[in-house]
């Protein structure tokens, strides 16, 4: 067997992938699930402590950035082993999908709410005083004003972010959530091949890819805002 | 007597240990024009801040029309619709287009319809001269048109009272013709105004009356004829003569 064949029969192994294939597309399914799950509930949660922080009720604010730092502070992997074999011993028992579903949405919120905390304290405090003097209420003024200037500045770092974020459902493979690479890893130790760990890759780069892309147009489409 | 458009009495406020307006009282009669003057860190802006609460006062009382505006159980923001507010920097919302800027409190705080807000936010705007400029955004506009865009929003929410403060100032000197315009007609129109501005020829021309505020105090006040050619204080005076470069 020459070099190269040895290369392509270890990386990409036709009899290999076809095999593996429909259990690593199960795996998307369960990647993307949890992808859009967490950055739905994640960029919502960490928008709605932000906003909180307006209301500047300290007590409340103080535990929001204790929350915000303290998540954003630990590697996720650490939450995530010790919210899937720690809280059994509690009496709490997590299915490994909710447990990277709730960390993983939990460290994204935290991030969001800091993220969205800067855009909203860079928001001219004139804007705060027009809107009041038309006779717009606080809330009101929020939704309507703030808010959308806001998002305007928040939208680049919070695809970054989400990108970020939503790559860590890989972290699901140590808890064993059917998640494309644990399906490849699994894939893998049956055949002996690095074949299903090259295609799970190649998916990544199909799921992620368009993401970066976008994300780099929104940064410029932006970017011209609050020169 | 006729009931004051605006009365404040004994209005006072402090940021830490420095006084920046220091019992403060003073009535503008329903339609009066009334001109501040006075160095910059005198407490103008502040006070006009106050006469919204868009400052808290520490003490003191205004009243608006006889209804007291500094109880505690007051409705802030069904008063607020009733003195309209121009500021320095325009403070036009960036994201809305110029007739969005004027509706959108004529939708969220009137209860307009859609539709009559829009109506009512283009003929404000066509009054301040900007017929053509409904679906423009503030970044499209020149400051000296942002500025109308931004009386025409105070405006069309008819106020009793409009407060100014120093609409003129960030504008290029071509421009402040356009915004002193919009100003004179709504004077004609009757609409209470209290000005904070170092337009002083303006001021000469359409004030009733001209204050002089210097540390927190008002220290002088009259005609502008008689400010302008015969102060009697010697703060007032050098004032004077330092804005006007003699």
């Amino acid at each position: 067997m020459s070099q190269w064949e040895r290369f392509t029969d270890t990386f990409f192994n036709r009899a290999v992938i076809i095999k593996y294939l429909p259990d690593i597309y199960h795996g998307i399914w369960i990647t993307l699930e949890l992808s859009i799950l967490i950055v739905i509930f994640g960029i919502l949660l960490g928008t709605c402590l932000a906003v909180l922080r307006v209301y500047k009720i300290l007590p409340l604010s103080f535990c929001i950035i204790v929350f915000a730092d303290v998540f954003r502070a630990l590697p996720p992997l650490v939450l995530i082993l010790i919210a899937f074999f720690g809280l059994p011993s509690a009496g709490v028992y997590l299915s490994s999908f909710f447990v990277l579903f709730i960390i993983l949405t939990l460290v994204l919120a935290a991030f969001s709410e800091e993220i969205v905390w800067a855009g909203l304290t860079s928001v001219d405090s004139g804007q705060w005083k027009a809107a009041r003097s038309t006779g717009l209420s606080l809330n009101q003024t929020l939704i309507w004003i703030i808010l959308p200037q806001a998002f305007r500045l928040a939208i680049p770092p919070l695809t970054n972010r989400a990108i970020a974020i939503t790559k860590m459902t890989a972290l699901g493979t140590v808890i064993g959530v059917p998640d494309i690479l644990n399906q490849a890893t699994t894939a893998q130790s049956f055949s002996g091949n690095a074949s299903p760990l090259m295609i799970a890759a190649i998916i990544y780069v199909i799921i992620f890819l368009p993401l970066v892309i976008a994300s780099r147009w929104l940064e410029e489409k932006f970017s011209w805002r609050k020169a | 007597m006729a009931i004051a458009a605006l009365e404040v009495r004994g209005l006072s406020k402090s940021f830490g240990s420095n006084i920046v307006l220091d019992n403060i009282t003073l009535e503008v009669a329903k339609s009066e024009m009334v001109f501040i003057l006075g160095p910059s860190g005198s407490g103008k802006s502040t006070f006009l801040r106050c006469c919204n609460r868009l400052e808290e006062p520490d003490s003191g009382e205004i009243f608006l029309n006889g209804e007291p505006l500094t109880e505690k159980n007051v409705n802030l923001n069904k008063a607020r619709e009733k003195i309209g507010m121009v500021f320095q920097a325009f403070n036009l919302y960036p994201h809305l287009n110029a007739e969005k800027n004027v509706s959108l409190a004529l939708r969220k705080v009137r209860g307009f319809s859609t539709e009559k807000a829009n109506e009512v936010a283009r003929s404000a705007l066509d009054k301040v001269g900007l017929a053509d400029k409904y679906r423009s955004y503030p970044s499209e506009l020149s400051g000296g048109q942002q500025q109308r865009v931004a009386i025409a929003r105070a405006m069309a929410l008819e106020p009793q009272v409009m407060l100014f403060d120093e609409p003129t100032s960030a504008l290029d000197p071509e421009l402040v013709g356009d915004v002193l315009e919009a100003m004179r007609d709504m004077k004609a129109s009757g609409i209470t105004m209290l000005v904070v501005s170092h337009e002083m020829n303006f001021a000469r021309e359409a004030a009733d009356r001209v204050i002089f505020m210097d540390n927190g105090s008002i220290i002088e006040e009259g005609p502008p004829e008689k400010i302008f050619t015969a102060p009697t204080n010697s703060r007032t005076k050098s004032f004077l003569t330092r804005v006007s470069g003699n």
